[in-house]
């Protein structure tokens, strides 16, 4: 089986939605820790008179990046193996899951510690690792609550966001211990600690993902708070890094835009606590044996789609999770995703392809929140409705029952009616007629049939005794050119519905 | 049969088919109009970190080049540090009298553990987000040094302050090209992934002391 960023199990979005709404716990959880983040965002991102220029040079970098992503690929593959590190390739998850379970056996070890990474979760490497009799251990406190309560990521940047303090320390009590523990975040995090610290010191092997990797120079950057980062990172005889292939960027220089936006965005701090960077392997400082595996895993599929290309640029910040009305309401794991909210309405489709997916880019109002806060100008909206369009035809073109779907049938009704002049009024004129069954008191609550999706969340304008364009028409005979008088005539209270 | 490199490199040559030929990667426009030279005078600039660096709850105390020896003292005496880890390239003059100096010439990790503390230097400090980098060079000595104890004390020349990230990031371009590895801190170890609020005091040094040498 092919791992892919989409879970199967998870039904549609809709329908996912649904149940995640009925879920009032968790939907108190989320909406305190996002209206808590965003505050905090606002207040830092305020404080930069030169955000802006910050992130249309992060939004140009990426895209330089990507246009030539090959070329420094290359340039990143000589950097890290001058640096004395090993780089391996993997075309999937698969590929990259037995890479790393290879050298984790090599090593002769029994348990790996892990932080956080966006990309293993993806490529589900601690269930290949633990197939392999490895157990891998996530080490950040929001993984570790996560791992520990046997539960799935909902954010990219606190995969627990869905659970409060209470929730974490009876998982605490029930894993780790001790049975007294209070839900003082202090505490709970001080149990981690306990936890974790024997482990850090006899780990022979560490797993990361990546934030940054700069190919000039060979350093792999990982951005962190906990100091589990520095741990894994430093600690271990030998690291493993598993990189997506869109992590690049080509000089050192270019790290001082993107560790300006990074940590504004993300935890909505002017930085992070720890940031480790490291190139290769070396006798005297950290590790002695390093592995970079460059992953594709639909990544250069993503690559060949010009307009969406630029879901690449993605530095896993998480502000448009925290702005979107939709996840604030629906969380994390409605999208039955590892990537949720708005950056996963659009990756997610096009990492794990339109058949496991393609309800995603409809999870959206398209209310372009997403693309006010993204820190290198993701145009997040744009992408949805390029996504939509590909998801129909894709839909479309796999079967019969995709050409006879009645949603797409009377679209494509509407959109031969909307091509000329003619057919438009002809169409107003029959719809007035056609319509009075249906039209109560000035409006429209019920569709018939296949139809009465359309108004199950929204009412609908009939159309009007005369439309605008008719009242216009009109105007133009009643009033001569040289009498009409200097203000407009009143237009009919009610324009007419797409008129 | 081909390898994942020439697949996946050949993959992303297909993808990439609507870039000219010609075009090379520094074609593509990068504005750089941000800030990336500092104005403020540098004695604003120091006391911008210093305000910074303490607003993660990091101690932050300036002195003068005299006072330097005291305020090692008094801080290490103040978090009962007694047997403290320093690189073995720690300037004579930080190891003041009284607690027991233990050079790292290859600790075990059990060892640094075991300590109360640790003493360095920093490569460069930036004073708009309040970070100290250290990149293994003089008075700074391996990664695991300052991750391991508790307690890190952490002095800061005046002239290793500049005001900007660029300028920072720039100053760091040496080692970065020598491949050194580098940590880069702001504040005591930290983590907001309970209810997005912030705790100090994780994985890594739960107390730093910050001694700026102005």
């Amino acid at each position: 089986m092919t791992t892919s960023a989409s879970w199967p199990d998870v039904p549609a979005f809709p329908l996912a939605a649904k149940a995640a709404l009925g879920d009032a716990q968790m939907r108190r959880n989320i909406g305190m820790a996002t209206s808590t983040i965003r505050e905090k965002r606002a207040g830092v991102v305020a404080e930069m008179p030169d955000w802006e220029a910050l992130r249309e040079a992060g939004r140009a970098l990426k895209e330089r990046t990507l246009r030539h992503l090959d070329e420094h690929l290359l340039t990143l593959e000589a950097s890290v193996t001058r640096a004395g590190g090993v780089v391996h390739w993997a075309r999937d998850g698969d590929e990259a899951n037995a890479i790393v379970t290879r050298i984790a056996r090599e090593k002769g070890v029994q348990e790996v510690v892990k932080v956080k990474s966006m990309a293993t979760v993806e490529i589900e490497l601690n269930e290949a690792l633990e197939a392999a009799g490895i157990t891998a251990l996530e080490t950040d406190l929001a993984e570790l609550i996560v791992q520990l309560g046997r539960d799935r990521p909902s954010h990219i940047l606190v995969p627990a966001i869905h659970r409060n303090r209470a929730e974490i320390r009876d998982i605490f009590r029930r894993t780790i211990g001790p049975e007294t523990l209070s839900d003082e975040p202090a505490e709970l995090a001080e149990a981690a600690r306990r936890f974790l610290r024997e482990r850090f010191l006899r780990a022979k092997v560490g797993v990361s993902g990546a934030n940054f990797a700069v190919a000039e120079t060979g350093a792999i950057a990982v951005l962190e708070s906990e100091g589990n980062g520095r741990m894994c990172t430093t600690l271990p005889e030998t690291l493993i890094t598993v990189c997506g292939i869109e992590k690049l960027v080509p000089t050192w220089q270019d790290l001082e835009v993107f560790l300006q936006l990074l940590p504004r965005s993300s935890t909505a701090e002017r930085m992070n606590p720890y940031t480790t960077l490291w190139s290769g392997a070396r006798e005297d400082d950290g590790p002695r044996e390093f592995h970079l595996v460059l992953l594709d895993n639909g990544r250069t599929d993503s690559l060949a789609d010009e307009l969406a290309r630029q879901t690449l640029a993605c530095i896993r910040c998480s502000a448009c999770l925290n702005v979107c009305p939709v996840y604030e309401r629906t969380g994390g794991h409605a999208y039955g995703s590892v990537y949720p909210g708005p950056i996963g309405a659009i990756l997610t489709p096009q990492l794990a392809g339109m058949r496991a997916a393609g309800s995603l880019p409809f999870a959206s109002s398209l209310c372009g929140a997403c693309y006010e806060v993204c820190p290198v100008k993701i145009d997040i909206p744009t992408v949805l409705v390029h996504l939509r369009d590909r998801s129909n035809r894709e839909r479309a073109a796999a079967s019969l029952r995709g050409r006879l779907d009645p949603e797409r049938l009377a679209l494509k009704a509407v959109a031969k009616g909307f091509a000329t002049r003619g057919r438009y009024e002809r169409l107003q004129k029959l719809g007035r007629l056609g319509q009075w069954p249906v039209a109560r008191k000035g409006t429209i609550t019920r569709l018939p049939g296949e139809l009465g999706g359309w108004t199950a969340a929204r009412d609908l304008m009939p159309i009007p005794d005369q439309t605008f364009r008719e009242w216009w028409v009109e105007r133009e005979r009643t009033s001569p050119r040289a009498t009409r008088p200097a203000s407009p005539a009143t237009p009919p209270s009610t324009p007419g519905a797409g008129a | 049969m081909t390898t994942a490199r020439d697949e996946i490199l050949a993959r992303v040559r297909a993808a990439l088919r609507d870039v000219p030929r010609e075009e090379s990667s520094a074609d593509v426009a990068v504005p750089r109009d941000y800030r990336v030279e500092g104005t403020l005078p540098h004695a604003e600039v120091v006391a911008l970190f210093a305000e910074n660096c303490a607003d993660y709850r990091a101690n932050v105390r300036e002195v003068d080049a005299a006072g330097l020896p005291g305020a090692i003292a008094e801080a290490l005496a103040a978090r009962g540090a007694r047997r403290v880890a320093i690189p073995a390239d720690l300037p004579a003059e930080w190891r003041v009298e009284g607690p027991e100096w233990i050079e790292d010439r290859g600790l075990s990790h059990d060892e640094l553990s075991a300590v109360d503390g640790v003493v360095t230097g920093c490569a460069v400090a930036v004073a708009l987000n309040g970070t100290i980098a250290l990149d293994g060079g003089v008075a700074q000595g391996r990664r695991a040094l300052t991750l391991l104890p508790d307690y890190h004390l952490c002095v800061v020349r005046a002239e290793q302050v500049v005001e900007l990230v660029p300028e920072g990031i720039a100053r760091l371009r040496e080692s970065a090209l020598a491949g050194r590895p580098m940590t880069i801190v702001a504040g005591p170890s930290a983590t907001s992934d309970i209810e997005f609020n912030r705790v100090e005091g994780v994985h890594g040094p739960r107390t730093l002391d910050v001694v700026v040498v102005t």
